[in-house]
């Protein structure tokens, strides 16, 4: 019986770090620290998130000029952006795409950003070691980080990508309240449909 | 007259035979409710569910591939399903002119994104929702999900260990 026991755990314990790396994805989970990075702007400067001394809390997304889902979300980030500005929350978007597309590159990053005129800062994760730090697999992709830089949500802006209107759960506003309020959000992971992250060639 | 009713009749079931082999003409577009048995089906054929989108540049690229899996595994007990998840509004305007120009033969439904937070789980529970994704499966015995594109020598030697099994 002991022997039993024994062989069991010895099973166990070879097979289960298999089963967890197969099973992990890379990237950060909520709970973990997020790293700074420093990256170019369409302004021309470069944005760390160490910029931000006051920030309580930082919204980081993950999105980029032609996946349809990014565009419906566009005008959803500005108002994200001028809602929380006044609250020392920074609303910064990462394009993990800038090398992988020509329509992607700074560029065409600089012509979408004045088109649209976006009210944050868009950066380009030209060699996407951010990207593949935090682990975004998709665009929109957001990361909700506290003022110490602890992943605290990950995952969609609202629950209905299509339309701001028909939405009915809002993740990351109400997480970033949350935080404000000094609590843990509720919903801390969500899963949307969204264009994968694409690889340069 | 009989006759008559007779070549009508043909002629009639001419055009709905037409009508079933060319699958632009309609495509279902259903709810994930009415999706999901197509994820559990306990038969001996092997399904092939790619998830894509016309708006989406590597599924595009990719689609060939199962197109030509089709094309070579006929008569064998392959299924292949191409699951849009093209916006319901663009299916007439986007979706079906689109599958008329590539002459897409495969089966095509469109899944319904409603309620996606919910659902991208019951899929697969390592599916982000980035797309291209596929899901390769027979009943209860074998299931891979993969969230990238493949090549086409990749999808078809794992699709071909579902039939080796057999």
């Amino acid at each position: 019986m002991k022997r039993l026991f024994f062989t069991l755990a010895a099973v166990l314990f070879l097979s289960s770090p298999l089963i967890s790396e197969d099973k992990e994805s890379p990237g950060y989970k909520v709970g973990d620290r997020a790293a700074d990075f420093k990256l170019e702007n369409v302004d021309g400067k470069t944005i760390s998130l160490s910029d931000y001394k006051e920030a309580k809390a930082f919204v980081v997304i993950f999105t980029c000029n032609h996946c349809p889902y990014s565009k419906m979300y566009e005008e959803r980030i500005k108002k994200l952006s001028s809602k929380y500005a006044g609250k020392q929350v920074p609303v910064i978007a990462i394009n993990p795409n800038t090398a992988a597309r020509n329509d992607e590159s700074l560029q065409a990053m600089k012509v979408r950003a004045e088109q649209k005129e976006f009210n944050f800062p868009y950066l380009a994760d030209a060699d996407q070691s951010v990207t593949n730090m935090y682990g975004a697999t998709r665009t929109p992709q957001v990361f909700v980080l506290d003022k110490n830089m602890n992943v605290q949500y990950i995952g969609a802006i609202d629950n209905n990508s299509s339309s701001a209107k028909r939405a009915t759960s809002f993740y990351v506003e109400d997480a970033v309240d949350a935080l404000l309020e000094g609590k843990k959000p509720t919903v801390s992971f969500t899963k949307a449909i969204g264009c994968s992250v694409k690889r340069p060639k | 007259m009989n006759r008559l009713f007779f070549i009508f009749f043909l002629l009639a079931s001419q055009t709905m035979l037409e009508g079933q082999s060319l699958p632009e003409n309609k495509v279902p577009f259903l709810s994930f409710g009415e999706f999901e048995p197509l994820l559990h089906r306990q038969s001996d054929t092997t399904y092939v569910l790619n998830f894509w989108a016309t708006w989406c540049g590597p599924c595009v690229r990719e689609l060939p591939h199962f197109e030509k899996l089709g094309k070579e595994m006929a008569g064998r007990k392959v299924k292949i399903i191409l699951v849009s998840l093209d916006f319901e509004e663009q299916i007439q305007s986007r979706l079906l002119p689109f599958l008329k120009r590539k002459k897409i033969k495969s089966e095509v439904k469109v899944l319904s994104t409603e309620g996606q937070q919910d659902w991208i789980d019951r899929v697969d529970p390592s599916w982000s929702g980035a797309i291209p994704a596929t899901i390769i499966y027979r009943n209860n015995t074998k299931r891979v999900f993969y969230e990238r594109a493949f090549n086409y020598s990749e999808l078809k030697s794992t699709v071909l260990t579902f039939l080796e099994q057999q």
